[in-house]
């Protein structure tokens, strides 16, 4: 069913960190291998998205543990599968398969969950993640010109990742944790360029940027209306933020957001702030009442959570606004 | 709930903030200049690879009020992709600029291309056009829309440029129809240029060019309301080249009426636009006449005004357009232009913005200064600049440190800010610091808290605030050699204090060899010699960075083992003779036919309150500049192309803090001379005959093997010898001079935030002192000495040392022992004297200070001793009565 439908009647709700979920399965170095990767000449554990492939099993258990709270999106596990993040691990021939099995993963899970009650039909959202190099920024600092990635190799990467995912069975696409636009630009017109040479149906797409700081700006130094006016063009189903911030700190900006956005909005806030050990320790309840009353205000069409969110925070996300109207889509005037 | 939102289909374009063009938004000025083929200076830069200076360009555009910034590689002697490449890439990590949208131009798509790939923000591409065919351009329009650029539309087909009204319509009309329909650009995402040319050429057919072109504007935004017209603004008056105050009246009157039409941008030398009302009426006339074709004769009218006007000279106003920006552009400005005209009141404005007053630290004067040091970095900004810079950021932090400090009280477990920290420290026995305290400034400037413990630190004391202040780097430094020593000690107690901070080594004496052969090996966890304040960010930089710091420590150490290898070999290298031999082969003076010259009177005499005015006169500004890291000859220095501008600034700030110190009498110089009679009793020993009683000097001997002829030289040489009778016939005289009174206007400098002028006046106080020590010697020997009575010499002589006779300085390379000092001060009377005191390494207090020997004989000249063998070290102990281990402490620099 058109998700565009299901997001005019109510507020979707999109799942919680997949990382947090996974260290619950203490898994060791022989478990992120597998028996495939047994003989590996590199540790992989940490590699996360591998598990798509050695553990299965589990990454479509912590799906369905969040299709259970209330989900109506998961996001596959790929957070991380280009060649390019991949080359920590050397497994950038792996790039494709990963994008397929993450994409099998979610799809087995969503499909269950739709059969046991179709007026509640599941999504699953491609993930695609930052790339763990920029196009904006020297890594340099005493070379600012220097660039360590080309736009044509980040597109490469991605365009890749998206023939992954669509092979594997997304339903849509979804660039998150943007923190500087010119990957996200080339995320863009590599997904657009894979619709228009493969001429299948253009899946819509979901961008989520990420503010870093109260500065209000990404990390490559745009202001939040200058991140979108930078994005609009891939004409997206929704533009929201993602990571980085708690709701209490995002609030302000999903605000603005929601007044510019000539799309859908979307927010999925980190478990408040890292306390000093790094941990998330915002209570499902705490970031749930913060959630609700963006919705209450019109601000939000999709929510959820990112880092240390849990299925129980996606519960009581879920169950708080259940009964609230979403944000309207704006008027889009054609004159002046 | 709220209200459901509107949203208008405006333009809308960004770079890292927003342009939105509504309808009121009037007019977006395009900056022009960074386009090689409309100005000389961008494209030399570019073509000479000087990436850097080109930004100012681009800097200068946005400062002057540009929206947008037009970018155009076109050259045919470039390689247009890269050169559009770098330039965008670098232009990115400048925020102030890259804050406005980039215009990508070329007539090549795949220089438009490599821009697109470079650039976050929406750009606007310029341009595509049906020139070449329909196919081509919905090609070109499908890669722009990928990127989701905006693009102009040149009024042109295969037939060629539209250049009637009626082609400009219809081609417009026609592309605007393909893009919305077949390629699905949003109607706002298109920008027409129809095409502006010069009027008032002498061709008739050219008169009627503005008019067509505002016409068709007229037309095509009635018919297309959501598209927007450009063009560029400087085509009309190219007829009128060499004379702007003409073109830019014709300039301003065409936009006038375009705009009216509803023209929406431009590309303009931004800054360079006069307003319509301020024209002459006169100009402004003859110009709408041109523009509107209203008469015939209008161009020869225009021609006939243009030559009567001189090309007048623009008057410099104080740009206070600035004052217009928000509070934390208002705060960069004032950082970067180290103006402190307005900075208590913006911070209290900026306090006031945000939730914590460290915030406004945090935020927007960290931001500040983070421009300032990429501009430093990048060599865009000088030192002295740097300085001014740092003057501003104090004061800010001083207006909101009471408001930190009473946050701090309410609520103790507020945590400071999590700057590195980097502690600083002239080492024990050394008193110079001006050095020391740029590199304070500098790194204070890149966002470092910095802690300085001043100078004669102990290495307990500098170690033990490092643990407990938990300090991320300690620098070190030092003017004098011993103070060599006292770093490979601090080194040492590093190891032995199992530290882990990276050590960096600097100051006129150190050296990235002694660093290498002396001081790294005595500790493993990083050393590094800076040699100069602008180097220290970067490595300050490099060993904070967890990423960079193994790289960057195990470069710096291979480099130091090789230079430690090469030393080595170097060593056994050189060939030396037996301290004998080099004794043998002295200065050969005839002493039998020379007679020396008596001084006007022995014992000494001394000076206080010397006039500051006529010392000034010999003051040699050479290494004033050197000070300030600014590198040339002066006075060439100051119309250098790169720095001559800031040297020209500091020199003038210089002259006035000089006048005030010497009208204000904020230094006294006081100083002492004295000639008693001498002779050479042994080859390297002179005794002196001082009213104090009998002195032994004792001197060091050049060993290294000489070329042939060349002899030996020990300033005991100069020195005529004994011939044993009881009264010597020749002299030696001595000096020392000082400047006192520096430390009150130091500290008041420094409380008021100050380093640029505290700096300014260390440096002017040893350029005075030296320039006494200058002036002494003059009167020394024309008048107190009287060996040179007929000497006529400009300063610029003097400096050149083209006198007759020396005065070189314990301490330094004829006579490196510093310890000779000790006579030298007995001799003269002591602290008495002239209130000079001695530390333990021998540095002289105040800091400025001189002493030296006076050497009269025509042979005696500067040198240096070189390294010397054991037999003469041996041998030199021995006559000083000297403990071995404390002779090879006082003469390691120059043992091997």
């Amino acid at each position: 069913m058109d998700i565009r439908k299901q997001l005019e009647k109510r507020i979707l709700i999109i799942d919680g960190a997949m990382g947090t979920m996974i260290q619950r399965y203490k898994l060791e170095e022989a478990d992120y291998r597998g028996e495939r990767f047994k003989d590996w000449h590199l540790d992989v554990k940490g590699n996360n998205d591998l598990l798509c492939l050695t553990q299965p099993h589990i990454i479509e258990e912590i799906h369905s543990q969040y299709l259970e709270a209330g989900a109506d999106i998961i996001e596959t596990n790929t957070f991380s599968s280009t060649t390019i993040a991949m080359a920590d691990y050397e497994m950038q021939s792996l790039a494709y398969e990963l994008n397929v099995a993450a994409a099998k993963c979610g799809r087995r899970a969503a499909d269950k969950y739709t059969a046991q009650d179709p007026s509640k039909p599941r999504y699953v959202a491609g993930a695609i993640g930052p790339l763990n190099k920029t196009l904006s920024l020297s890594p340099d600092v005493n070379n600012p010109g220097f660039r360590a990635l080309t736009f044509d190799e980040a597109m490469t990467a991605y365009y890749e990742q998206v023939s992954g995912l669509v092979d594997g069975g997304v339903d849509i696409i979804l660039i998150e944790t943007i923190f500087d636009t010119l990957n996200a630009k080339a995320a863009i017109y590599a997904t657009k360029k894979y619709f228009q040479d493969t001429k299948k149906p253009e899946l819509p797409i979901m961008i989520s940027g990420t503010i870093t700081d109260a500065s209000g700006r990404t990390l490559s130094g745009q202001t939040l209306e200058a991140f979108y006016t930078s994005v609009a063009h891939a004409k997206p189903l929704s533009i929201g933020l993602n990571c980085a911030l708690g709701a209490a700190e995002m609030r302000p900006h999903i605000e603005e957001l929601s007044q510019i956005a000539a799309c859908f909005t979307s927010a999925y806030p980190n478990a408040g702030l890292p306390n000093a050990m790094g941990e998330y320790d915002e209570l499902p309840e705490q970031t749930a009442h913060f959630i609700e009353e963006w919705a209450e205000q019109g601000f939000v069409n999709i929510v959820g959570g990112c880092c240390g969110t849990t299925p129980d925070h996606i519960r009581h996300i879920a169950d708080h606004v259940k009964k609230i109207t979403p944000r309207p889509l704006p008027v889009l005037e054609e004159a002046l | 709930m709220s209200e459901q939102v509107v949203i208008k289909p405006y333009l809308r374009l960004s770079g890292l903030e927003p342009l939105i063009v509504r309808p009121e938004t009037n007019f977006v000025n395009v900056g022009e200049r960074t386009n090689v083929t409309g100005s000389k200076k961008f494209a030399r830069l570019i073509r000479e690879n000087k990436y850097e200076e080109a930004l100012s360009v681009a800097r200068q555009q946005v400062e002057s009020g540009a929206q947008v910034l037009d970018v155009n590689m076109d050259d045919a002697l470039l390689d247009g992709v890269k050169a559009m490449t770098t330039f965008l890439n670098l232009l990115q990590s400048e925020p102030d600029i890259a804050k406005i949208p980039i215009m990508i131009d070329s007539s090549k798509f795949e220089i438009i291309e490599a821009g697109l790939k470079c650039v976050q923000g929406k750009c606007i591409v310029n341009s595509i056009s049906m020139k070449e065919g329909v196919d081509k351009f919905i090609r070109e329009a499908q890669i722009c829309k990928l990127f989701g650029a905006a693009v102009v539309v040149m009024a042109f087909d295969e037939q060629g440029q539209a250049d009637t009204f009626q082609r400009r319509v219809d081609i417009c009309t026609k592309a605007y129809q393909i893009l919305t329909e077949e390629v699905g650009i949003p109607p706002q995402d298109i920008i027409f240029d129809p095409n502006i040319f010069a009027v008032a050429t002498g061709i008739e057919e050219h008169n009627n060019y503005a008019i067509d072109f505002i016409e068709a504007t007229r037309v095509i935004k009635q018919r297309m309301p959501l598209a927007k017209i450009s063009g560029g603004v400087s085509n009309i008056s190219f007829s009128f080249r060499g004379n702007d105050h003409v073109r830019e009246a014709m300039h301003s009157v065409f936009l006038y009426y375009a705009i009216k039409a509803g023209m929406d941008m431009g590309i303009v030398n931004a800054g360079q636009l006069v307003i319509y009302d301020e024209i002459e009426p006169q100009l402004r006339e003859l110009c709408e006449d041109v523009i509107l074709n209203r008469r015939a004769d209008s161009t020869d009218r225009l021609i006939s005004f243009a030559e009567t006007v001189k090309a007048k000279g623009k008057i410099e106003v104080k740009d206070e357009a600035w004052r217009n920006g928000t509070v934390q552009e208002r705060l960069t400005h004032a950082l970067v232009n180290g103006i402190t005209d307005y900075i208590e009141l913006d911070t209290e404005e900026a306090r006031q913005q945000y939730a914590r007053p460290l915030e406004v630290i945090e935020g927007p004067l960290m931001d500040g200064m983070n421009v300032v040091g990429d501009l430093f970095g990048s060599g865009k900004m000088f030192l002295p600049q740097v300085v001014k810079s740092a003057r501003v950021m104090k004061k800010s932090v001083a207006v909101l440190t009471p408001f930190i400090e009473e946050e701090k009280k309410k609520n103790p477990a507020a945590q400071s800010g999590g700057a590195a920290r980097i502690l600083l420290a002239t080492v024990k026995g050394d008193v110079h610091d001006i050095g020391k305290n740029i590199v304070g400034v500098v790194l204070g400037c890149n966002g470092y808290d910095i802690i300085d413990l001043g100078v004669m630190v102990p290495a307990d004391k500098i170690l033990e605030t490092a643990q407990r202040e938990r300090a991320d780097i300690i620098g070190l430094s030092g003017l004098i050699t011993p103070s060599l020593d006292e770093m490979v000690h601090v080194a040492k107690e590093m190891k032995r204090r199992n530290m882990k901070q990276p050590l960096l080594i600097g100051g006129a004496t150190t050296s990235r060899m002694h660093t290498a052969v002396k001081i790294a090996p005595e500790y493993d966890l990083g050393v590094v010699h800076v040699l100069d304040a602008s180097r220290s960010v970067t490595v300050a930089g490099s060993l904070l960075s967890n990423e960079q710091k193994p790289e960057f420590l195990t470069k710096i150490r291979d480099e130091y083992k090789k230079l430690k290898e090469d030393f080595g070999n170097k060593k056994s290298a050189k060939q030396y003779l037996t301290f004998a031999d080099a004794q043998k082969n002295k200065v050969k003076i005839d002493w039998d036919g020379f007679t020396p010259v008596k001084p006007t009177f022995t014992g000494t005499k001394i000076f206080d309150n010397y006039d500051l005015r006529e010392i000034a006169q010999y003051i040699d500004w050479g290494p004033f500049f050197i000070a300030w890291e600014l590198h040339g000859k002066f006075p060439a220095i100051l119309k250098d192309e790169k720095v001559g501008k800031e040297a020209t600034r500091l020199y003038e700030d210089a002259k006035v803090l000089l006048k005030q110190i010497i009208d204000e009498k904020w230094l006294n110089a006081r100083g002492v001379i004295g000639f008693w009679p001498a002779e050479a009793v042994a080859a390297d020993t002179v005794e002196v005959f001082s009213d104090k009683g009998k002195f032994q000097l004792d001197f060091l001997r050049q060993q290294v093997k000489k070329a042939a002829n060349q002899p030996n030289i020990s300033l005991a040489d100069f020195i005529k010898p004994s011939n044993g009778s009881t009264t010597p016939s020749d002299f030696i005289g001595a000096f020392t001079v000082t400047m006192q009174g520096i430390e009150p206007h130091v500290e008041r400098f420094a409380k008021n935030m100050d380093d640029y002028n505290k700096i300014t006046l260390q440096v002017l106080a040893d350029r005075l002192v030296e320039a006494f020590a200058e002036l002494l010697h003059e009167r020394v020997r024309k008048e107190f000495w009287g060996y040179a009575s007929n000497e006529q010499f400009s300063n610029e002589e003097l400096i050149s040392e083209s006198y007759s006779g020396i005065r070189p300085a314990p301490g330094y390379p004829a006579c490196p022992d510093h310890t000779e000092k000790y006579k030298l001060f007995e001799m003269l009377g002591g602290k008495e004297a002239t209130g000079i005191t001695l530390t333990e390494s021998l540095a002289m207090y105040p800091a400025s200070s001189v002493s030296g020997w006076y050497f009269a004989h025509p042979d005696s000249k500067y040198f240096g001793i070189g390294k010397i063998e054991k037999d003469q070290f041996e041998d030199y102990a021995r006559r000083k009565g000297m403990p071995l281990d404390e002779a090879e402490r006082w003469l390691r620099p120059v043992l091997e």
